[in-house]
């Protein structure tokens, strides 16, 4: 045992360590300091006691209070739900027109739609709903298969060309190139004439031929002046809207040998309320009819 | 002096936070500051009564802002993010004109500093007003200095746990009449008492005052000093903006040293004595536990206690007042018995407190220009950047924008909003009628801000590039107050 001395200097006794000569002051800790220290101490003996705290082999001990962070999430998720299912359970048995007319309603609709839509839309149609090639802008006031509120609601809940769904909107343009139904020389011609019906820059004289195997090929569905059908999911051709590109040679290849774009059915996998939700949201979004 | 002096008897006290019996690790030495009257402590009265009725009656006080509008005259609604001051209605974006009148309050506090000294701390700090009361209902239950002292020492007794239950119990209630205000600056106070006193208040409510209870009781009761000494930052900016020529309180040596009690003198009547007759009144009546006679020293809070102790001495044995005194550092300095330099107000004017009023003063009348010429209405713009145009199907371009309006008056009000320099241009209200028009009327609720999404769309034709410049303007309709936001029109770049 070291010998504790008192120092001249200070007045204060030193702790009896001593390194090649240096000695070290048994200083007392300040009042305050020691008093906060002790309060921690009994502090933290009833968090041991409360709270998990002492880790097992594979568990560890679950404290007076069973206090868990997944329960509290769980909690708060439950609570979360229990207040959302006032307006859930309105939308739930509200027409879409209704809930359209109702501004609370509509108000929580929008937002609960916006995150749905980035959940489950936006990796194709984009998180601002403004699409990309061959996935349609939801924005704008152009629709495939109807713009109205229940045109929507028929298209997110049972997709377009799902196999899986008897429901589906359906329809196919004929591949006039690809099946031989036309010729290079033909096609060519049509694509000119409708590049005139959208007011393009086009050749007049291939357009003039063209017309005639418009008229006989396409008009049945995109109908004689470009305005398209939105029974049979056929794009309007005479407006500023191109769904595959709007040049010559874009169009010449969706006669040709045409794509036909895919969408699941929500139906199955988001309830109804949700469906609905999106169904106000994309209607919202500027081009809703 | 061949006059016959009244007697006055030397106190037997002890400076106990004087510098050198200050030692770390030492528990508080209770102070048992003495009663004493004179012009500084009715100042400090009157200072008392009125600092402790702004803040007991302001919540009370009514100012009618029409239906729309809490009618409490000074309110901070932090649930609705308002401040109201009588006239003054201050949105969160309007929280300039707080850290202006903080500007005001630091430039402020540099200028009393720097000409009266450490005056906030002896006069109006809530800390020097709280312990004051304390020790008011201290000295009504227990008596004065020495019978404090007396019942301190005393062993345990019905009667000193009558005085000691008495004492704590009017402490308490002080502290919670202290906490129980303060939460009626930020709610309706006629309401929110009855919730309080029904138990149906907000839990916060409860902890706010249990918190301030707590430390009024503790600070004023039992930590008092200690709270200037050890805690408060003060102490150490005002100690830096005070200079040689701001008043402090000074025991001016030069009149009162050799100092001896009238015993001494009585024996030793060869040395020529000072005025001060080591009576240590002075000590006896500070209620922060110093020697004023040391000096200039940090724990001094220039309460003038004792002053108007020394000056009562003065006068009892005939002497002229003023051997404690405000004085500063420089006439103090220059101060001789023959040659006594005499401190006024005018000691204190100098080109630095000059230069601390003209900037609060400017501080001040800015802001009051500006608070008397701004707007009540205001627009923001948050243009859409996903996607940042959509092309239409008749070869249109349409933009999406959210517009907030603020309608900053506690009234209901109309504005037509409509679109500038940005030919053929239609607006369209989403989640409205689908009508483009080219105005927008919308109606704001009052005090309060609204927030719609507007759909512009324009040509081609009259875009110029992918980035064209226009304005959003906002008018109020039966009125006069406009708004405008220079905004920006994307189109696809060609």
């Amino acid at each position: 045992m070291a010998d504790i001395e008192r120092d001249e200097h200070s007045g204060t006794d030193t702790t009896g360590h001593e390194w090649d000569g240096i000695k070290e002051l048994n200083t007392p800790l300040p009042k305050w300091w020691l008093w906060t220290f002790y309060a921690t101490c009994i502090w933290a003996l009833g968090y041991v006691i409360l709270y998990p705290a002492i880790p097992l082999i594979n568990s560890a001990t679950t404290g007076v209070l069973g206090y868990s962070s997944r329960a509290e999430v769980a909690q708060e998720l439950s609570e979360a739900a229990a207040e959302q299912s006032v307006y859930i359970d309105r939308i739930r048995t509200s027409s879409l027109e209704q809930i359209r007319s109702d501004q609370d309603l509509f108000t929580f609709a929008v937002a609960g739609g916006r995150s749905a839509f980035a959940v489950n839309c936006s990796q194709c149609h984009g998180s601002g709903a403004a699409g990309a090639a061959g996935y349609p802008n939801l924005n704008d006031d152009e629709w495939l298969w109807g713009g109205t509120l229940d045109d929507i609601h028929l298209t997110i809940a049972h997709g377009v060309r799902f196999d899986d769904d008897d429901e589906t909107r359906y329809s196919e343009m004929p591949a006039f190139g690809r099946d031989e139904m036309l010729e290079k020389t033909e096609i060519a011609d049509i694509a000119q004439h409708v590049l005139a019906l959208s007011n393009q820059e086009h050749d007049g004289e291939a357009a003039g031929r063209g017309a005639i195997g418009y008229s006989d090929n396409c008009a049945a569905c995109h109908g004689e002046n470009g305005a398209g059908d939105q029974f049979q999911g056929a794009p309007a051709l005479g407006d500023a809207i191109w769904f595959y590109g709007s040049d010559g040679a874009s169009i010449r290849t969706q006669i040709a040998n045409p794509k036909h774009g895919v969408m699941p059915a929500w139906a199955h996998r988001l309830d109804e309320a949700t469906v609905k939700q999106l169904t106000v949201f994309v209607h919202s979004l500027g081009g809703g009819e | 002096m061949t006059k016959v002096l009244n007697t006055v008897d030397t106190i037997d006290v002890e400076a106990v936070n004087a510098k050198h019996r200050r030692e770390n690790y030492k528990s508080r030495v209770k102070i048992f500051p003495k009663r004493v009257s004179g012009t500084f402590r009715s100042l400090k009265w009157w200072i008392m009564g009125i600092t402790l009725a702004i803040y007991y009656i302001t919540p009370w006080l009514r100012w009618d802002r029409g239906p729309h509008a809490p009618d409490q005259a000074v309110l901070v609604d932090l649930a609705n993010e308002r401040f109201y001051f009588f006239f003054i209605e201050i949105w969160p974006q309007e929280f300039y004109y707080i850290a202006g009148l903080l500007i005001m309050a630091g430039i402020g506090l540099f200028l009393v500093t720097s000409t009266v000294g450490r005056a906030w701390c002896g006069y109006s700090c809530p800390q020097t007003v709280w312990v004051d009361l304390f020790l008011v209902v201290e000295r009504w239950v227990e008596g004065d200095r020495n019978a404090r002292i007396k019942l301190d020492n005393a062993a345990w007794s019905s009667d000193k746990l009558r005085k000691y239950v008495t004492k704590h119990v009017i402490w308490i209630l002080i502290a919670i009449a202290t906490g129980g205000a303060w939460i009626f600056y930020f709610a309706d106070a006629p309401g929110l008492a009855y919730n309080f006193a029904t138990f149906q208040a907000p839990f916060v409510a409860y902890a706010t005052v249990g918190v301030l209870t707590a430390t009024t009781y503790i600070f004023a009761g039992f930590m008092r000093e200690q709270v200037c000494t050890y805690m408060c930052p003060w102490p150490r900016i005002q100690g830096a903006m005070l200079d040689e020529s701001s008043l402090v309180v000074t025991y001016n040596a030069w009149r009162g040293e050799p100092r001896a009690h009238e015993g001494a003198r009585r024996k030793d009547t060869d040395t020529t004595y000072g005025d001060c007759i080591d009576c240590n009144l002075c000590v006896a009546v500070c209620p922060q536990g110093i020697d004023i006679r040391d000096g200039e020293q940090l724990e001094c809070i220039t309460c003038a206690l004792c002053i108007d102790a020394c000056d009562s001495v003065m006068e009892k044995t005939g002497r002229p007042r003023g051997l404690i005194s405000y004085n500063t550092v420089q006439n103090y300095a220059a101060s001789t018995p023959e040659n006594p330099v005499h401190t006024t107000l005018k000691s204190v004017i100098r080109p630095r407190t000059l230069i601390y009023t003209a900037i609060w003063g400017l501080a001040g009348l800015a802001m009051l220009v500006s608070l008397l010429s701004r707007d009540r209405l205001d627009i923001s713009v948050l243009h859409d950047r996903n996607p940042q145009f959509v092309q239409l199907s008749d070869g249109g371009i349409r933009n999406g924008y959210t517009i907030k309006i603020l309608n900053m008056l506690a009234e209901p009000r109309t504005f037509r909003l409509s679109v500038d320099h940005l030919s053929g241009a239609t607006l369209a209200l989403a989640g409205a009628s689908d009508d483009a028009t080219r105005t927008v009327i919308l109606d704001v609720e009052p005090d309060n801000q609204r927030s719609v999404k507007i759909y512009v769309t324009a040509y081609p034709a009259y875009l110029s590039g992918d980035a064209t410049s226009f304005r959003f303007s906002i008018v109020e309709e039966n009125g006069e107050e406009t708004a405008f936001y220079d905004a920006i029109f994307n189109a696809p770049s060609e």
